[in-house]
């Protein structure tokens, strides 16, 4: 057995043990750590196909990033997971047998499916030798896919126009920074210099 | 390195787009920077948008492929395409009266369902399936925010979270679908895939692919049995942005399905139409019984569109030139009657605020009969009576599907027709019938008008509109063959 061959069955076994664990898992922070592994192991199924932009992407956003603010979201939301999890097992039977199905079609369809020997060869995109992953992305994304580039900029732009419409709130009465009007503040408008004789007060 | 755009007039099939993508970010801008209560004007200007980017693509026909494959723009995109963006236009007009009312006075409002227009010209423009994907998302994500705009509302929130997770759903099928067909054929462009398909032999793995990609697909068009949110959607939604679902988003997923199943399944008929039959058959059955028992008239429109639905795919089954010719003009005629049904519900507000129930439509004619007059004969139309629009839409679909020799097909389609016929004739009868109860507000003048458009067009269908619209469907679906 080849180490590559070694490494892909140790990062699949913890990948997909990891993925199981994440669904049965008691503690939902444990579940959020769990996905978090998960996804270093598909890291290092990247970085084994020789996809290093995508493994080293993977790390940085989803477990950087993304993993992190959902696992603080976890932590800070009161949720009952076990009263969630009450109707589970019922349920149960039904998902295996869903599952089962699924895996034999997949297993019936999985089974004809051979990679041509000269599938790189035939790419929409031929490999260029020496060129690396990040660079080759790159040329491509803003040649070739700048269409879908500039479509997913625009999916990017609505998703973000509607988290602020639907959960900004302006709130009345709150006492807000005003940079304008604090630099426009001038000596007349809060102080008031008064004489006052001695002995008679205001 | 490898890509055809060269200048700026290589764009030139894409300038629609390209005019409504930066219009609508400019109104966003627009609206960011004027003062609180502009929604009524980045509105107008949004319906102005719509206009000049209808008036571009009538006298602009660049047609050509670009972006390497990835955007296609040919006489059947023009077509779909001048329907999505004039039904955008009209159902942004239909909420002008009522914006406040529902909680869509903000201009987001406007500047999303300008996205959610760009994303249907993509989806009808699309020839791969990245590029597929990236419309539907486009647009399916500007509608799940709008159909929760109403965020105080508890049924809007339900309808916008329900949207989104079936949606999402639906988008995992499609995508699961797509990465099949492309492991399959080793092509995601839709003409190239026909050659992969023409060529091999058809595998198990490319019918699998195909079908989740039929199934992400009949979610969007809401084809039963993918029809389970649409209920409760446009009954939770707030009606203009029901109106809004019910007219724009169809006739993109269609035009969408047609050009998957037409271009790149074109060498394996048999296979897709047993499944297109059954969801046509599945759905004119289903809605014309489920909506007999709806009492609510956002409910009885989302069962009706189901069935439109259903009727539609009737022409699409036969697999042939001439049913997605009946299938463009049936959407054509769905969008005319969709948007005028609206605009008599949205025109009808009583001191308890606005009509929703169909009991609450006794004695309209008494009222105000010129809106009930242009409810009833859409309602008649909607059933397929001649001479109006709607009779002709069935009747080209079921053309398409009696050549092909599907007569079950159409038998079953004209009985679950006349079924219907009783939801409709039962809005008529409450309406004509009934004692009046309940006093009216005045109908808003753009309202009127709409409704006087739509009422036109349904009846003199026939002598006006009609032939034009077969011929402009012939060159259309021509395109695609």
């Amino acid at each position: 057995m080849t180490l590559p061959l070694f490494f892909f069955y140790v990062f699949s076994i913890i990948a997909v043990a990891s993925a199981l664990m994440v669904i049965a898992a008691r503690n939902p922070v444990h579940s959020v750590l769990f996905l978090i592994l998960t996804f270093v192991n598909g890291a290092g199924l990247f970085m084994l196909s020789g996809a290093e932009f995508l493994a080293l992407i993977l790390i940085v956003v989803y477990v950087g990033a993304v993993m992190v603010l959902f696992l603080f979201v976890t932590m800070m939301l009161d949720v009952d997971f076990a009263s969630l999890r009450t109707g589970m097992l019922q349920y149960a039977p039904i998902g295996v047998v869903i599952g089962l199905i699924l895996l034999a079609e997949l297993l019936l369809v999985g089974g004809s499916f051979v990679l041509t020997p000269q599938l790189t060869a035939s790419a929409v995109v031929p490999i260029t030798e020496g060129v690396d992953n990040t660079r080759a992305l790159g040329q491509l994304l803003y040649t070739r896919y700048v269409f879908l580039f500039m479509g997913a900029a625009a999916v990017l732009l609505v998703a973000m126009i509607g988290a602020i419409v639907l959960t900004l709130r302006h709130k009345t009465g709150v006492k807000r920074q005003d940079v304008f009007k604090q630099s426009n503040r001038k000596r007349s408008d809060a102080v008031e210099v008064v004489k006052v004789k001695s002995g008679q007060g205001l | 390195m490898i890509s055809d755009i060269s200048s700026f007039a290589s764009l030139a099939p894409a300038y629609p787009e390209l005019m409504l993508a930066i219009g609508a970010v400019v109104l966003l801008l627009l609206g960011v920077f004027m003062k609180k209560g502009s929604a009524g004007a980045i509105a107008s200007l949004a319906v102005i948008l719509l206009v000049i980017v209808v008036g571009g693509m009538v006298f602009s026909d660049t047609t050509g492929v670009i972006f390497n494959g990835g955007f296609i723009n040919d006489a059947f995109a023009r077509y779909m395409k001048l329907l999505v963006v004039g039904a955008s236009a009209f159902t942004l007009i239909l909420s002008f009266s009522s914006a406040k009312a529902h909680a869509l006075d903000k201009f987001e409002y406007s500047v999303l369902v300008l996205l959610a227009t760009l994303g249907m010209m993509l989806m009808v423009s699309a020839n791969d399936l990245m590029s597929l994907y990236i419309g539907l998302e486009l647009q399916s994500l500007a509608l799940y925010v709008v159909a929760a705009m109403k965020r105080d509302s508890a049924q809007a929130t339900e309808a916008g979270l329900k949207y989104f997770v079936l949606g999402a759903l639906s988008s995992g099928m499609l995508l699961y679908g797509a990465s099949l067909v492309y492991g399959f054929t080793g092509h995601t462009q839709l003409d190239l895939i026909l050659t992969a398909v023409v060529e091999g032999e058809r595998s198990i793995g490319l019918i699998f692919g195909m079908v989740f990609l039929l199934v992400g697909i009949a979610f969007k068009i809401s084809a039963v049995p993918f029809h389970m949110w649409t209920p409760d959607v446009y009954e939770g939604a707030p009606t203009p942005v029901t109106a809004f679902f019910a007219a724009a988003p169809k006739v993109a997923a269609m035009a969408l399905l047609l050009r998957v199943v037409s271009v790149s399944f074109h060498g394996i008929i048999s296979d897709w139409q047993q499944i297109v039959i059954f969801l046509s058959i599945a759905s004119m059955v289903l809605a014309a019984f489920a909506a007999i028992g709806q009492n609510n008239l956002k409910r009885l429109l989302a069962y009706s569109s189901i069935g439109h639905v259903g009727f539609a795919l009737v022409g699409l089954s036969s697999g042939t030139q001439g049913g997605v010719e009946g299938v463009a003009i049936y959407m054509a005629i769905y969008v005319t009657m969709t948007v005028g049904i609206f605009a008599a519900v949205l025109s009808l507000k009583t001191e308890s605020g606005y009509v929703e129930t169909i009991s609450e439509l006794a004695g309209l004619s008494k009222k105000r009969p010129f809106v009930a007059a242009i409810m009833a004969v859409l309602m008649f139309s909607l059933i397929g009576l001649p001479p109006l629009a709607g009779f002709f839409a069935k009747w080209h679909v079921f053309l398409a599907a009696i050549e092909q020799n599907l007569f079950i097909l159409a038998v079953i389609g004209v009985l679950a027709s006349a079924v219907s016929a009783f939801y409709y004739l039962r809005i008529v009868k409450v309406m004509y019938f009934d004692e009046p109860v309940a006093e009216f507000a005045a109908v808003p003048r753009e309202l009127t008008l709409v409704l006087a458009i739509s009422g036109f067009l349904v009846v003199t269908y026939f002598v006006t509109v009609g032939s034009p619209l077969a011929a402009a469907a012939r060159v259309a679906a021509g395109s695609l063959f």
